[in-house]
This record gives structure tokens, sequence and C-alpha cells, in this order.
């Protein structure tokens, strides 16, 4: 496939009737499947065949979805761009020449190339809405605890979800509807219906957004290139022009939260990546190393710096260093304390407004190979996307047009807890 | 920023504490790339103290014995195993 979309092109078959007996549904390649190898995007897991099925990946099948097979990610969901895969980079098919975003930029790709009728992504910091933005397809990152997290190869628990990836509001809905819902095996999933919701969202794709008050952060629209705002105005005015009404908040807090996000996720990454030892699975330490002159811990090092690219080594390194002693307290309790204070902010916004909307990222899609070199320009381009993560809620970006240069420009919505409902009608006033 | 500058020999230290083997030519540039990186983490002692009311809930179910991933599918990615034990890397 010219634009790299799949890692592992192989089709798993599912029942026989269910809602998306229809369906063609691609999955990224950090959610288990059964039989058919998961590399997470590394060449640490590059041979990795899970024994077991993701719960979202026993759902599609039930559901009756066939599965086209596992898509390309920057390597373990670290990136916004899946330039740091080790199976090379994916080609944007709506901006040839122009990454598909990240990380979960193969499962984009595939449904903006209609490769795939849908797929689904991981969102950590941004990781489908992203994507969904610079593809010009549809992207919903759920509610922390809405969709099992079972199956999924962890990089940082405490914020990421699975989500779907679609052409459309309407189709994104329907499969969130199939994935969502408890787990007994992920005790951090909640009953939706408890939270005063149900799980059919593709009722709330009606595109009325008549009488809906939508909140426009003032930080989050400000910090973007004048061209993605130019389209975000527009788009605006056409919520507007259909009855809704918008009002500016402010949250003050999401000037901190790109650094709280990046402390956070790193710190987390640092101890889930620490499994891969080549012991249980990954590369083979004695291939790698040979016989080690010293002892397990260098066995384990010379594995790991062969199994790893360049950005997991950063944050496992960096995540590292915020936890060791005595810089505990400076970078991973302030951060902390970030979070708590970005959640406080959207919940005061989202009591003076339905849902809250922003540009998805503040760029259009890079040219290929723009940002690798520079980390931190890469983390920047994540500021409207990680606040929505530490603040556990649901989000959804939907096309809103395209620059004077033809690029994908997405608008984000973003709603309160288990109000999934609120951010598929908003998105469906757009698409 | 002083404060948060990190030598090419912090890096390896924590290289160390991680588990990753890293060259010279690694640890220069990564202790460049991280004075940009940390000297964005200082930015956070602007944060006030904000009190954590975390909405959690213990989720618990009764500890009863229950079919679990065998033997053989637990090994099957293990690059070295033996008489059903994973493998250990060989050291001198």
């Amino acid at each position: 496939m010219e634009y790299n979309g799949y890692v592992t092109e192989e089709r798993i078959e599912g029942a026989a009737d269910g809602p998306l007996a229809d369906k063609t549904v691609a999955v990224k390649d950090n959610i288990s499947t059964a039989d058919v190898r998961t590399t997470c995007g590394s060449a640490m897991l590059e041979d990795y065949v899970p024994p077991y099925d993701a719960t979202v990946v026993e759902r599609l099948k039930a559901a009756g979805a066939t599965i086209t097979g596992k898509t390309n990610m920057d390597e373990f969901g670290m990136g916004t761009t899946t330039e740091t895969s080790a199976f090379g980079p994916t080609d944007n098919p709506a901006a040839p020449g122009h990454v598909p975003g990240g990380s979960s930029g193969g499962s984009a790709a595939v449904v903006a190339a209609g490769d795939a009728d849908l797929a689904l992504g991981s969102d950590t910091g941004g990781s489908v809405r992203c994507p969904a933005a610079f593809c010009g397809v549809v992207g919903i990152k759920p509610t922390y605890g809405l969709v099992s997290r079972y199956g999924l190869v962890a990089y940082a628990n405490s914020l990421e979800q699975i989500g779907p990836i679609a052409p459309s509001v309407e189709a994104a809905a329907e499969l969130l509807s199939v994935i969502a819902g408890p787990d007994e095996r992920d005790a951090t999933t909640r009953d939706a219906t408890r939270a005063g919701s149900d799980y059919d969202y593709a009722a709330a794709a009606d595109g009325d957004v008549s009488g809906m008050t939508i909140g426009i952060p003032t930080e989050l629209r400000d910090g973007a290139d004048e061209a993605v705002r130019e389209v975000f105005r527009a788009a605006v005015e056409d919520l507007e022009s259909q009855g809704a009404e918008t009002v500016a908040v402010d949250l003050p807090s999401v000037e901190h939260a790109v650094e709280a996000y990046y402390v956070i996720a790193m710190s987390e990454a640092s101890s889930n990546l620490a499994r891969f030892d080549g012991v249980r699975y990954g590369a083979s330490a004695s291939e790698t190393a040979g016989e080690v002159d010293g002892d397990w811990n260098e066995a384990f090092a010379a594995v790991r710096e062969a199994g790893f690219g360049d950005e997991v080594k950063r944050r496992v390194l960096l995540g590292t260093y915020a936890l060791s002693a005595g810089y505990h307290d400076k970078y991973y309790e302030k951060a902390q304390d970030a979070r708590a204070w970005v959640q406080q902010d959207f919940d005061d916004a989202l009591e003076e407004a339905d849902v809250l909307a922003s540009p998805t990222m503040p760029v259009p899609p890079f040219e290929q190979g723009e940002s690798l070199e520079d980390p931190m320009t890469m983390y920047l381009a994540d500021a409207n996307t990680v606040p929505v993560n530490l603040a556990n809620l649901p989000a959804i970006s939907v096309p809103a047009g395209e620059t004077d240069d033809g690029l994908p420009v997405g608008l984000q919505f973003v709603g309160p807890a288990f109000g999934e409902h609120a951010i598929v009608r908003a998105g469906s006033a757009l698409a | 920023m002083s404060d948060s500058a990190v030598d090419p020999e912090e890096v390896h230290h924590v290289a160390g504490l991680a588990r990753i083997a890293l060259d010279d030519d690694d640890a220069e540039r990564f202790a460049h790339q991280f004075q940009d990186i940390l000297a964005a983490f200082e930015t956070l002692d602007e944060v006030p103290e904000v009190e954590q009311d975390a909405d959690l809930a213990n989720v618990m179910r009764p500890d009863e014995e229950r079919p679990c991933l065998d033997r053989e599918d637990a090994l099957r990615n293990a690059p070295e195993h033996e008489d059903g034990y994973f493998t250990g890397p060989r050291v001198s």
C-alpha cells in the first residue's frame, strides 16, 4: 500500500450478524489481536503475537465487523506524526507529502483513503483527534472509563482511551456504541447509564444545534495559526447560523497543560515500558547482545537500546528523571496539581456552556520530516488536545474545512463527563 | 535555567536507572534536547496547589479461581524458554 497505512494486513472475520456485519474496521497496532501480530510500531515487538483479544476486538467481532489489519502508528503511541514508527512513516491521503498526524496516523489514513470503512485508534493526548483532523475525518476520544483498555498495550494508563475514527459523525458514533461499556477486566471502566447517559450515540447525530450553547476557550483559539483560525471562525459562524449560541470562556490553567501532560505521560510510560526486557517477549537478549559481559541489567539495557527508537528512549528517560529521588515533588506532584486545576477549569466552563469548541490542532498538517528533530515543537502541537485527557472528558474532532493551501483543519468539541451525546450532536451539525 | 540543566553524565545516570544503554553521542544529543523540555517543565512551579478530590471508588470482586492464560500461550512469545519457564539472558 503506497501510503503505508498498515503494519500488518490480515483479515479477521467477525460474527455473521450484528450492527457492523457489512463493515470493515482497521485496528491500531497497539490493540491486541489474538494470533495476529501486534507491534505497537516498535522493533521491540516486531514478532509479538498476542495470545488473546483486547475487549474492543472481541466486541468488534461479536458485532459482525471484518477487521482488515493492524494500522501504523508512532512507536508505542509516542508522537504526533506517525513518523516515529519502526515500520516507516505513513503518508496523508488527504494531503500527500504531509504527515497524517499521530499517533493513530495509520487508522485515520486508511479511513481517509477508503481502504477501511472505520478504524480504532487510541488517544492518550490527542492521538485519535489529531490524525482525524489532519486526514479530514472524524475521531472521538471517549470519557475516561467509557471504553475498556483491556488488551491495549499501555503507554499512560491514567490518560488513554480507545476511540473510533470514521468518515462521518454518525458512523463514528455507531462504532463507539459497539466498543463502549463496562468490562470486568478493566476496573477503570464505568457504566455510562449510571452517569445518566445511554449507549445509543448515533441517535444524537441529528445535527440539531438550535439553542445549544457553545463555549469558546479563548486560550485554545488564540494560540492557533491564522490559517487555522480562519477556518475555525467560518465553522463557528456556520454553527451560529444553525441556531447555536456562542460564548467566550476562560481556561487559564491550560497554559500549563502541555508540560503537565508530558510529565505525567512520560512518568507513566517509564514504568509501563519497563516490561520490555527481552525475556517474556520482545527482541532476544542473547541475539541482540550475545553473551553479555556483566549482569542482567546490562543485558536488559542492551535489548532496550536496540529495540526502542529515539522518541521512546527520550520519554522513558525523562519519565525516569521526573520520578527519581529529588525531582518527584518538583515535577510529578506539580503536574498532578496542574491536572486537578485543568479539571476544575473545564468543570467551570461547562457550567456556562453545553460543549466547548476549539481548533483540534493549532497548526495544519506538517510536511513529512519537518518536526522530527525538534521534540519540543512537536509536543507544543498537542496544546489543544492534551487538556481534555488531563480532564478525563470526551471530545470529538470533525472536519471544519481546508486552509487556502488545501490542508484539512479539524474542529474539536469537548463535552462533560459521559456527555458523548452532546459532542456527537454538535459535531453532526458540521460533518 | 541552570537549575534544570542536565549534562551527558546525568543522562547516562538516568539511562542506567531506566535500563537503556546509550552511547556517548546519544547522551550528548539527549542532554541538549532535554534543556528545552526541562525548562518547560520548570514552569509548573507557577501552578498553585490545587485540592485534588478525585471521585474514586474501589472496584472489588470475589477472589475466586478462574481460567487464565495457559503456560504454553504465556511462553509463546518468549525468545527463550526451558522446561516451562522463561529463560533469562546469559551473563558472565
